[in-house]
């Protein structure tokens, strides 16, 4: 079996129809869990006082904005070479589930900021490529409504996708190659001096994997969405012309 | 039940506030699309089964 077959619109609202139940029962059940596990059961750090709390929150949410945008630029080049609809409408429903990621990111990173580092905002270039990546998102969701065709919206779209992933990979890796910002490096890190203390890692890890599998839940519902709508589209049309 | 959160509550639990309600609507407008898309379209399949 090819992963294409998933192309085809029946077949995936098939398959996603079947797994949608199982993925948001996991998703609740692992982010209820982090959170609750992250919030009241773990100490305060020496430095940080209470506010490492927000980690459980910051850390996944900010991933998941940059990770949303990749995948949306996986099913935008998908669309762009193979014209498999689907994949175009994976990607339009997968940007307000980014942009919200984003806003989290950008508000709890915020109100950690300003105890830590005693500003709400600095022009960081992690933060600043993340508000970037924040105005592409709004614009790639504009842009999708802006368009009457479907296929002229989803090859705009696709391509302002590719553009914003320099954004998306900026506000990745732009700690690593720029020193003057006031944001640390990664969170996660298979180099033990970076990582966060084990106390801390196991409630966000679940607090992580919530955050992944609420974005497919939510990915896949409103794919199955978009699928609907374009078929209503088709059919109103259909009945306008007979 | 409360950690005791000390100076920084009111930033922490501002952070939770605001990303809970955040991805509570989220989730909701979701929700609420495909029930409005989902029964849109059944009306229209059942009025288009109609005039067939």
């Amino acid at each position: 079996m090819s992963i294409w077959e998933y192309a085809n619109p029946k077949r995936f609202m098939q398959t996603s129809g079947a797994l949608l139940p199982w993925v948001s029962i996991a998703a609740v059940i692992l982010t209820v869990a982090g959170l609750v596990w992250g919030f009241f059961f773990t100490p305060d750090d020496y430095r940080q006082g209470s506010t490492v709390k927000i980690i459980y929150l910051h850390v996944p949410s900010a991933m998941m904005a940059i990770n949303i945008w990749i995948m949306m630029l996986v099913t935008s080049i998908i669309w762009l070479v193979r014209r498999h609809h689907v994949s175009a409408l994976a990607a339009k429903a997968a940007a307000p589930i980014g942009l919200t990621m984003t806003l989290i990111a950008l508000v709890t990173g915020a109100f950690w900021g300003q105890p830590m580092w005693g500003t709400w905002w600095a022009w960081d270039p992690r933060l600043t490529a993340f508000l970037i990546l924040f105005l592409f998102y709004l614009g790639y969701i504009a842009l999708w409504e802006a368009i009457e065709s479907p296929d002229g919206a989803a090859d705009l779209t696709s391509i302002l996708c590719i553009v914003g992933s320099v954004f998306a990979l900026l506000s990745r890796y732009a700690v690593l190659f720029w020193n003057q910002g006031l944001h640390q490096g990664a969170s996660l890190s298979m180099d033990k001096r970076e990582h966060v203390a084990d106390v801390f890692w196991l409630p966000l890890l679940v607090s992580i994997a919530g955050f992944v599998l609420g974005f497919v839940a939510l990915m896949l519902l409103r794919t199955r969405t978009e699928i609907r709508s374009r078929r209503l589209r088709a059919l109103e049309a259909r009945e306008r012309m007979s | 039940m409360m950690p005791e959160l000390g100076k920084y509550a009111a930033t922490v639990l501002s952070a939770y506030g605001i990303s809970l309600v955040l991805l509570a609507g989220l989730i909701a407008f979701s929700l609420w699309r495909s029930v409005r898309v989902r029964r849109a379209l059944a009306e229209q399949e059942a009025r288009m089964q109609r005039h067939d």
